[in-house]
């Protein structure tokens, strides 16, 4: 077993093990803190900052920031979640997303944690942006409308040679995320529903495969997000 | 498969960590990277298409589609517009016949905007095919476009002279003026090249990290961290190999003291970079230039090689047995976010300039996974005078808490634009009774992601202590709406430079771009000014530098010149969508010919 360290959150006093980051050291103890970019296994990216949280003060993101001796951590102030809520607002005004209609609707991380920050109406201006559907690819839809640009899909999926099957293009607010269309020829099932499944959103969706699990039965509407890892004071 | 393409490849070793090299001199080649160019580098280097397209569709001077045989890239800084921008632009508009942002319809010649090329102290400049056109005007813009028309060959396209200094070198061949107004330790030409290095081999590499440490010397690209301090991390870091990189990629807009360095002090700066690979045991050193300078690449190149000879690179420089350090030239392709040293180093890997995440640091694990330093050209020119006169002379200039001297570009409505190389601790009013400035307004203190600062702040010292300062210089007088012809250009130049990958920095200056534009046209509300206020504390959550100061240039107008916004909004009332109606309809109306 590697070292033990112990650090504290919200004033919670915590044990971790050195070279964990903040995010999965927090789940050991049973704290959630929020994250979308964020995959199990893969080396973090932290492109949403939605687990932003604060050290010393000065804020860091606690996907990609290692814990530390002594380390205090602020997870739970009034500020950083709104500033939570406000990164989530932000992706709900950049995008298109029309909850009511998407397959992912009940399994979708953005949406539940639009429901863990109580977003009614957000306080910025939706931006309407004009993206496409791409359905050209046999065995994947990229539906740009809802994608975050979380860059999970670019860093998880990879052929057997190690090449992206996804990848930005564009930079700043042009920023969209790409398939392949050589490699996603030869896509197998099983890489295109680990695409579809990486996809925190309704983005990436396996194509001939649609509302398997009836809404109202779906992960997050049997119980909101986070609950799997705290129990949530109401 | 194309052989020049392969020859390309082959050149840069099949590596796909050199891909920036190789995209670039397929530009070079071809004008632009086509279909089949990309479809060949992805597959020499074993890379996705898409992959391959992510880091060309990253930087501004690479494209997917021809750009016209003469590319004119216009600069459309803030400064440029002062000086006539507008009228320039205009008038290449109609010689050219096409659009800004298109090509002519024959393919000769493509317009196209673009950030700061550095070059505020001759404004408006233009990048065509590599060769740089300073000071133009509509009847200079005819001449250009006529010259082109004849076939004649860009570097002759000038009508008096090259500029003053190197720039008239047959190796650079630039109508660029240095405009040196005042010199200091730096741009002093008491220098002899070797003297730094004959003085370090008989100490050792601690001994040049603790006089680096005694002279105080920090960061001059704006950020401040001691550079002694930086190498002492990065000689203690392990590695199989450690990494000097020089950060040449000054692209905050009204930056350009990095041009005259390189132009006049290019073998100050290398054994600077000696000095430092020496310090911290490395054996490799990166020029990271951006793309804007290329013109400067046959000179910087002889000199590499001068020092080679000399002696002064190479194996077992100055005579001293495994003292061994090379130096090479990265070029960037227009990304202002690569000259965070992070980002910059994603860059030399060839990949899209987007900053790491932090730790590690790039003293810990920088260029390919080892420890690697970042320092700005003046930071390593400044250095070789500290080994060469000593830690304790250095301190005798500045204040205490800002040693040494600054460089500073100074550009905007002053008579004598150009580079002042002045001791930490001068006043703004100081600065302008030196470069004859006359009812100004405000200046902009370290370029859009520093301070807009009014008169009453002109007692303010340079120096980390008070305003921190890159050493761009913006000098705005009386004349100017500070928030359509700053404020807005600058917004638009953080909107355009975002690399895209924080959530609030790809957002939210879009957003706030909207509610400047609103308070300009006279439709924002008091609520506007609060929500952007508000609001604002959502960028600290960004990764970098940039992404931290993307909103200064509203930010620090609504705190500096606040009078400016209270006097446009509209204070009867306290909600405005900012629609309105019959704009909206106003086309529809045209089209449809109903009243």
């Amino acid at each position: 077993m590697n070292q033990l360290i112990k650090f504290k959150i919200d004033g919670k006093e915590c044990m971790g093990e050195k070279g964990q980051n903040i995010v999965d050291a927090a789940k050991d103890n049973q704290i959630y803190i929020p994250t979308l970019c964020n995959i199990p296994g893969i080396k973090p990216r932290g492109a949403c900052r939605i687990c932003t949280v604060r050290v010393n003060g000065r804020l860091m993101t606690a996907c990609t920031s290692p814990i530390a001796e002594g380390m205090e951590i602020e997870s739970k102030s009034v500020d950083i979640e709104n500033l939570r809520k406000a990164i989530i607002e932000l992706l709900f005004t950049e995008g298109n997303h029309f909850c009511p209609s998407c397959e992912r609707s009940g399994s979708c991380d953005l949406q539940a944690l639009g429901y863990k920050y109580q977003m009614l109406i957000p306080r910025f201006k939706f931006q309407f942006t004009d993206r496409a559907v791409e359905a050209s690819h046999p065995k994947l839809i990229k539906d740009h409308n809802r994608c975050i640009l979380c860059k999970r899909c670019i860093r998880a999926i990879k052929d057997e040679k190690g090449r992206s099957l996804f990848a930005f293009g564009k930079r700043g607010h042009h920023v969209e995320i790409n398939i392949d269309t050589k490699l996603s020829k030869d896509m197998t099932d099983e890489q295109a529903l680990e695409a579809t499944e990486i996809c925190p959103v309704g983005a990436i969706l396996k194509k001939e495969r649609g509302f398997i699990e009836p809404i109202g039965q779906r992960k997050y509407d049997k119980q909101p997000i986070g609950s799997d890892i705290e129990t949530l004071e109401h | 498969m194309n052989k020049a393409i392969d020859a390309i490849i082959k050149k840069y070793h099949q590596d796909r960590t050199r891909l920036m090299d190789i995209l670039i001199d397929t530009q070079d080649a071809f004008g632009f990277i086509h279909e089949s160019a990309a479809d060949q580098i992805a597959e020499t280097l074993d890379i996705s298409r898409v992959d391959l397209e992510q880091t060309i569709s990253f930087y501004h001077f690479f494209s997917q589609k021809s750009r016209g045989k003469y590319t004119v890239y216009l600069n459309d800084s803030a400064v440029a517009h002062m000086h006539g921008r507008k009228e320039v632009a205009k008038a290449f508009e109609k010689e050219a016949g096409c659009k800004f942002g298109g090509v002519t319809d024959d393919g000769l010649i493509g317009l196209f905007n673009t950030s700061c090329i550095g070059m505020n102290d001759q404004e408006p400049a233009a990048i065509v095919n590599g060769t740089v056109f300073t000071r133009l005007t509509p009847f200079r813009v005819k001449e250009i476009i006529k010259d082109i028309r004849d076939g004649v060959q860009v570097e002759d396209m000038f009508r008096a002279s090259y500029g003053d200094g190197n720039n008239s070198l047959e190796l650079i061949k630039a109508v660029v003026n240095n405009n040196i107004m005042k010199k200091g330790p730096v741009l002093s030409s008491d220098y002899t090249s070797g003297e730094a290095i004959k003085k370090i081999i008989t100490q050792g590499p601690n001994d040049v990290i603790e006089e680096v440490k005694t002279s105080n010397i920090r960061g001059r690209g704006g950020a401040g961290f001691p550079t002694g301090l930086k190498w002492d991390f990065c000689r203690k870091a392990r590695g199989e190999k450690k990494y000097v990189f020089c950060n040449a990629d000054e692209g905050e807009p009204g930056t350009f003291k990095d041009r005259v360095i390189m132009t006049e002090r290019p073998r100050l700066l290398f054994e600077g970079m000696a000095v430092a690979a020496y310090a911290i045991g490395a054996e490799e050193g990166i020029l990271y230039l951006r793309y804007e300078y290329k013109y400067l690449q046959r000179f910087l190149e002889s000199i590499l090689e001068e020092m080679r000879y000399n002696n002064l690179l190479g194996k077992n420089i100055g005579g001293k047995k495994g003292f061994n350090f090379d130096i090479r030239i990265q070029f960037g392709a227009g990304a202002y976010v690569c000259g965070e040293e992070s980002a910059l180093i994603e860059s030399a890997e060839g990949k899209r300039g987007e900053p790491r995440d932090r730790p590690p640091f790039p003293v810990e694990k920088g260029y390919l996974e080892q420890p690697t330093i970042v320092n700005n050209v003046e930071t390593l020119c400044s250095v070789v005078k500290v080994i060469i006169n000593g830690g304790e002379w250095y301190k005798k200039f500045g204040t205490r808490e800002s040693t040494g001297t600054k460089l500073l570009s100074v550009s905007g409505d002053c008579r004598y634009p150009g580079v002042y190389e002045v001791e930490w601790g001068f006043s703004i009013t100081d600065i302008l009774e030196m470069v004859g400035a006359e009812h100004v307004q405000a200046v902009q203190v370290g370029g859009p992601s520093g301070s807009c600062i009014g008169p009453n702040e002109f007692e303010r010292i340079l120096g980390y202590e008070d305003l921190a300062t890159g050493g761009s210089m913006i000098i705005i007088n009386n004349r100017r709406d500070i928030l359509k012809d700053i404020v807005l250009n600058f917004t638009d130049f953080f909107i355009e430079e975002s690399c895209g990958s924080c959530t609030p920095c790809r957002t939210l200056p879009v957003l706030m771009k909207d509610k400047l534009v609103k308070i300009i046209q006279n439709k924002g509300v008091m609520q506007d000014l609060m929500d952007i206020e508000r609001w604002s504390g959502i960028m600290k959550a960004n990764r970098c530098g940039l992404g931290h100061t993307a909103l200064n240039p509203i930010l620090s107008t609504l705190k500096n010149f606040r009078h400016l916004y209270l006097d446009k909004i509209q204070k009867e009332i306290e909600f405005d969508t900012g629609f309105r109606l019959e704009e909206a309809v106003k086309i529809g109306k045209l089209v449809t010919n109903r009243n």
